[in-house]
């Protein structure tokens, strides 16, 4: 049995990886991510696990030092944050191209300029098209069990793609919650040891990471987007055995009162929990509001966000970056071609919020579904809006 | 050798045959061909040395050629021979 436990989000991580059988981690601290880095080298430097821990001068040789290692078919494991995620970034590709099973926590942060350290999404935005699989955490709970589950997802043979984690930084990393950590032996008996499609050994010369021109670009283009869209089967598939095992479900898509909802809104991250507080504020007022909760980025969840939202009036999408000089949010903008061929969907608004970790309490909330159900005229449809922002 | 289908491809690219790289002839990339006048040549080998392809060879009587399955006219070899040996020759 695992047990119950009161310990900061991050550290919890690095306790729940810890439980992974990892061969090596490398890891470069950067705010808010360093309580991951230093925790987990503390496991390693105390005997607790019997794994290898790089110290490596910057995020962008961690992210190379675990493509090595993942090639060799070590079980391997980085963290990092916003500068070092957009440091790592031309990496990326090459590690899901070459179908390498790394899991990588990203403790989301603003990205500089100007130099922020706290919590949005504009650090995984931009990596949006790198390959990987991205999935979104709410709280302190679902980081531990995404951490071990990644590990799960990643190495599945129908799947071998690298896996980010997205926990909010500080808002969730820094956070001293109270939840279940699985035991050894429940973790031992969910993750089989790592069978890798490769490996890089003297004995039997393989090449990685081969030169392709013209002739074949093309093709391992589509083999890797097929691999990703694929993979959403192997990913509710484990989720459901995770959820027979431990007790806790994940989807895809997640709703909260929404079957009834004449209007929803959609977030990502820890935001949910906070939302989901305004839609019972609005529901005693006899509003018939609802949330609908993205926990998958890629592959991204078609057919579910397209159930999720087919009977609500009204969608406020919510964005915590924004594409510059584009179409609003990169959510906004994905959700909107989602449901562009859809003979009925609904009206879809957009609100970018929570920048640089700006505070969003529940009124926030509040106020964005009563702006949005004063807008009678339709005015403000397929528009995007800085929230809260001073004009 | 027909091209492969995306469906064929191995997980990650991989590339299970040692030394495969020597079927890409990548001779097939060059506009300009070096070519040797033997009577300035002093067989000092420093177009050996210098050919980053690693595709220029000594034969028997001491003199150098390269392979064209794999040279890709960079030049190189013509350039650094001081005694003005090789010229680049454009292709065809």
């Amino acid at each position: 049995m695992g047990k119950r436990i009161g310990m900061e989000v991050a550290m919890a991580v690095a306790e729940a990886v810890g439980l992974c059988n990892i061969d090596m981690a490398a890891v470069y601290p950067i705010t808010p991510q360093s309580h991951i880095a230093e925790h987990l080298s503390d496991l390693v430097a105390n005997g607790e696990i019997d794994a290898e821990f790089v110290t490596v001068e910057s995020e962008h040789s961690a992210m190379s030092a675990v493509i090595g290692a993942s090639g060799t078919g070590a079980r391997s494991y980085t963290a990092t944050s916003s500068q070092g995620l957009m440091y790592m970034h031309e990496l990326l590709p090459i590690a899901s191209a070459m179908r390498l099973p790394i899991t990588m926590a990203i403790a989301n942060r603003a990205v500089s300029g100007p130099l922020n350290i706290l919590n949005d999404h504009s650090d995984i935005m931009p990596q949006r098209d790198s390959g990987w699989i991205s999935i979104f955490v709410e709280n302190g709970q679902e980081a531990i069990d995404m951490s071990i589950i990644a590990f799960k997802i990643a190495e599945h043979k129908e799947v071998m793609l690298p896996v980010n984690i997205n926990i909010d930084g500080f808002q969730l990393t820094h956070m001293v919650e109270p939840f279940e950590m699985p035991s050894q032996e429940e973790v031992n008996q969910f993750l089989p040891p790592f069978v890798p499609h490769a490996t890089l050994h003297p004995a039997k010369p393989v090449t990685m990471g081969a030169f392709a021109m013209s002739d074949y670009f093309a093709e391992i283009m589509k083999a890797k987007n097929e691999a990703l869209k694929n993979s959403k089967k192997v990913i509710v598939d484990v989720w459901n055995e995770w959820a027979k095992m431990f007790g806790r479900a994940y989807k895809p898509v997640e709703t909260y009162m929404a079957d009834d909802a004449e209007i929803l809104m959609l977030t990502m991250g820890s935001m949910g929990e906070t939302a989901q507080m305004a839609i019972d504020e609005l529901r005693a007022k006899g509003v018939k509001a609802g949330l609908v909760k993205l926990r998958l980025w890629r592959p991204f969840p078609f057919e579910e966000i397209k159930d999720a939202v087919k009977n609500a009036k009204k969608l406020i999408v919510t964005d915590r970056a924004i594409s510059f000089g584009g179409p609003g949010g990169p959510v906004f903008s994905e959700i909107k071609s989602a449901l562009y061929a859809e003979a009925q969907r609904p009206l879809i608004y957009d609100y970018i919020y929570g920048l640089g970790g700006r505070d969003v309490p529940v009124g926030d909330f509040i106020g964005m579904f009563e702006r949005v159900l004063a807008d009678t005229a339709n005015k403000l449809v397929d528009t995007y809006e800085f929230w809260g922002v001073r004009e | 050798m027909a091209l492969k289908s995306w469906r064929e491809l191995p997980t990650g690219c991989v590339v299970f045959e040692p030394g495969s790289a020597s079927e890409y002839h990548t001779g097939s990339w060059r506009s300009q061909r070096p070519v040797w006048n033997n009577s300035k040549c002093i067989k000092c080998g420093i177009c050996y040395v210098y050919c980053p392809e690693g595709c220029v060879q000594q034969t028997e009587d001491g003199f150098f050629q390269a392979d064209m399955d794999y040279c890709k006219g960079c030049g190189i070899c013509a350039h650094e021979c001081w005694p003005r040996a090789i010229s680049m020759v454009e292709e065809g």
